[in-house]
């Protein structure tokens, strides 16, 4: 359009979406898809109730249960945790009274909000996509604005299929050239946040681009997306483009025939315009990433597995020199450490960050003709039930199997120490999640993030170990 | 929600950056269904010791800072997670006051759901507030939201601002729903004409 301002990807999907703008600039700003879950809708439902309201649109909700849930065969025979029974069951009677879809946890279309949502087909370009979980970035990855809302927000979505937002800032992060092999979205992703740290995005959305973003399958955009969050960022996203609509095309629920081939025409105009104005650029170069793990309990605090744990005393003041003793206290952690010297007790394979069909196998194939070290208990937990069937149609499940891992049923898992897998104080773990938050995997658990092969690789190292040795070496 | 005009309290000092959602209520404690109850475990990771006595420690666990009404703390404060359930901890614990240099969004905007006010203000600033603070049970402070002043023991005056629709909103204790409901027949007519212009959006 000759005379408009060039917009950003962000801009364009915000524009279409403003019911009414409020005389302070505060924007009404309609909801295209709400994804919910059991922890963050009860009370939400009950404030319905009370005033009396319905869910404005059903049909563009929907509900699963993830958080709560146990991945070993008591999800066949009932919820043993009498308060994660309560919390799940509160929901299977509120989509009942509201109406609201519900994906049972028994259909092999249950599993994580945040993995399920674009495997189906119901996360789509363009959308806005909101759920009580901040995670929500993750959808983003199909060139959607996506982002995490409280219960408070919950309660008004569903009452209204809007929100009240001011408008956020652009950000964009350029990742140029070719990723060496055994480097992955999650170690990008990583090395943003150790460039723009745990704030570096807060107020902003950004907008991943560069042609080593462009080279990425849609499993690695969508973990890429998923942790904008740990950077600050609100929602990150990637343009749509062939890769996406493919994706969209082989979805169960999408769109298909004529209705696709409209969608896909629209979906081609929200690129970001040549000249579109971001208020903040970042470059990184994919040549100069190597796989990366997180030492300290943020996850800006990452370093490449190469290194060795930092020294407080290098620290630039005070405060981060008192920062980084605490952290190393907290890891029981030595300056100076090899970080390929730290021994795991657990490994942790899935969560919302990376549990798709694509990390199963990236795991799987660090693992194939190996052995678990003594030792060390490792988990392989696929997002969903449709990636469970996929990777079992694969024989995925029997490679990680014969290498001692634990084949799991789809759940949150071990990412948030809320259901039965959790880390004990002290114990070190490996990690494919998405926060190393103290505490984070079970009171005095121990996080490192990192990827799927990396994650694989410290398994059967019973050390955290750099995967590029455990690759075929016409790969390295 | 309850509205928020003037609070005078004791404050509690927590020098710390990236205090996390996770921190301020762990998410084991996530599993109830009721909107109250979640201050006995605010910060339980850090206030209690394995066998579950208080850790003497800790600040909340600190006289005078049990009956504290203000938390100050550093950068990024309620980063992680969305959980709204880190308002309604505070909230329950009776903290109607965050200060800091700044806060993530989600939790920013969850504050502001439930009458908790976060104050943007310089570090400097919040490390003299907590200079302040460790002064004893006399040195309390005053929030003022009419007025976007932090008042210091010594009556020193600090500017503070809050977007206008949400001091509005928080002043009179007011639900937004209510307020977007009037908003129907605007809502009504978007859908109609997203309806016709995109017709994959529709099941």
């Amino acid at each position: 359009m000759s005379g408009q301002k060039p917009r950003t990807l962000f801009d364009k999907i915000w524009n279409a979406h403003v019911v009414e703008t409020l005389p302070d600039g505060t924007a009404l700003l309609y909801i295209d898809l709400h994804l919910t879950h059991e922890v963050t809708t009860p009370q939400a439902y009950a404030g319905l109730r009370a005033a009396g309201r319905g869910v404005r649109r059903p049909d563009l909700t929907i509900a699963v249960v993830d958080h709560n849930i146990a991945t070993d065969a008591s999800r066949y025979t009932g919820i043993v945790d009498p308060e994660s029974r309560l919390q799940v069951e509160t929901l299977e009677k509120n989509v009942v009274e509201f109406g609201v879809p519900y994906i049972p946890l028994l259909s092999e279309r249950q599993g994580i909000v945040h993995v399920i949502g674009p495997e189906l087909g119901r996360s789509l370009p363009g959308m806005t996509i909101v759920c009580g979980d901040s995670h929500t970035s993750t959808h983003g990855a199909m060139g959607a604005l996506a982002f995490g809302i409280g219960t408070s927000e919950v309660e008004h979505v569903l009452a209204t299929q809007t929100l009240l937002q001011k408008p956020a800032k652009n950000m964009r992060v350029w990742v140029e050239g070719t990723l060496p092999a055994g480097v992955t979205a999650k170690d990008i992703t990583l090395a943003v946040i150790g460039h723009i740290g745990t704030a570096g995005g807060t107020g902003h959305v950004i907008e991943y681009a560069g042609d080593a973003i462009r080279a990425l399958d849609m499993a690695g955009r969508m973990t890429l997306c998923n942790m904008s969050i740990e950077a600050g960022a609100r929602a990150g996203m990637v343009a749509p483009d062939e890769k996406t609509f493919e994706y969209v095309a082989n979805t169960p629920d999408g769109p298909k025939g004529a209705a696709l081939e409209a969608a896909i025409a629209y979906w081609k105009t929200l690129p970001s315009d040549e000249g579109a104005h971001f208020d903040k650029e970042v470059r990184l170069r994919a040549e100069d990433i190597i796989p990366q793990v997180t030492w300290g309990t943020s996850p800006e605090d990452v370093l490449p597995i190469t290194g060795s744990v930092p020294n407080p005393a290098d620290a630039p003041n005070e405060t981060r020199q008192a920062q980084v003793q605490r952290m190393l206290d907290y890891m029981g952690l030595e300056a100076g450490q090899k970080l390929t010297d730290l021994k795991v007790d657990v490994v942790f394979i899935g969560s919302c960050t990376n549990s798709r069909i694509e990390d199963m196998r990236a795991a799987a194939a660090i693992a194939q003709g190996r052995q678990v070290a003594p030792g060390v208990r490792a988990l392989v937990v696929p997002g969903s039930g449709l990636v469970k069937k996929q990777a079992e149609a694969e024989g995925l499940h029997e490679i990680l199997r014969a290498a001692g891992f634990e084949w799991r049923e789809p759940s949150c898992s071990m990412c948030l120490g809320m259901n039965p897998d959790k880390l004990t104080p002290g114990q070190r773990c490996a990690s494919t999640s998405n926060r190393n938050f103290e505490g984070r995997q079970g009171p005095g658990g121990r996080t490192h993030l990192v990827s799927p092969g990396m994650a694989a690789a410290a398994a059967i190292a019973g050390h955290l170990a750099d995967v590029r040795e455990f690759m075929p070496k016409e790969h390295v | 929600m309850q509205a928020f005009t003037v609070l005078t309290g004791i404050a509690a000092p927590m020098p710390q950056a990236n205090i996390d959602t996770d921190k301020i209520i762990p998410a084991r404690f996530l599993k109830s269904i009721e909107r109250s109850g979640f201050g006995k475990n605010l910060f339980a990771n850090y206030r209690y010791m394995p066998d579950g006595t208080e850790n003497p420690d800790f600040v909340l666990n600190q006289e005078p800072y049990r009956k504290a009404e203000v938390l100050i703390a550093f950068e990024n404060f309620g980063c992680g997670s969305s959980r709204e359930h880190a308002p309604w901890a505070l909230l329950d614990f009776g903290i109607r006051c965050v200060i800091a240099p700044d806060f993530a969004d989600i939790f920013h905007n969850n504050s502001f759901k439930n009458g908790v006010l976060p104050v943007k203000l310089p570090r400097a600033v919040c490390e003299q507030l907590m200079e302040d603070s460790r002064m004893g049970g006399n040195a309390k402070i005053t929030i003022d939201l009419e007025r976007e002043v932090v008042v210091r023991p010594n009556g020193e005056e600090i500017p503070f601002k809050i977007d206008p629709l949400r001091r509005h909103l928080m002043l009179n204790g007011l639900d937004d729903i209510g307020q977007t409901m009037q908003h129907v027949t605007a809502i009504d007519s978007y859908e109609a004409k997203q309806r016709a212009a995109q017709p994959w959006l529709n099941r």
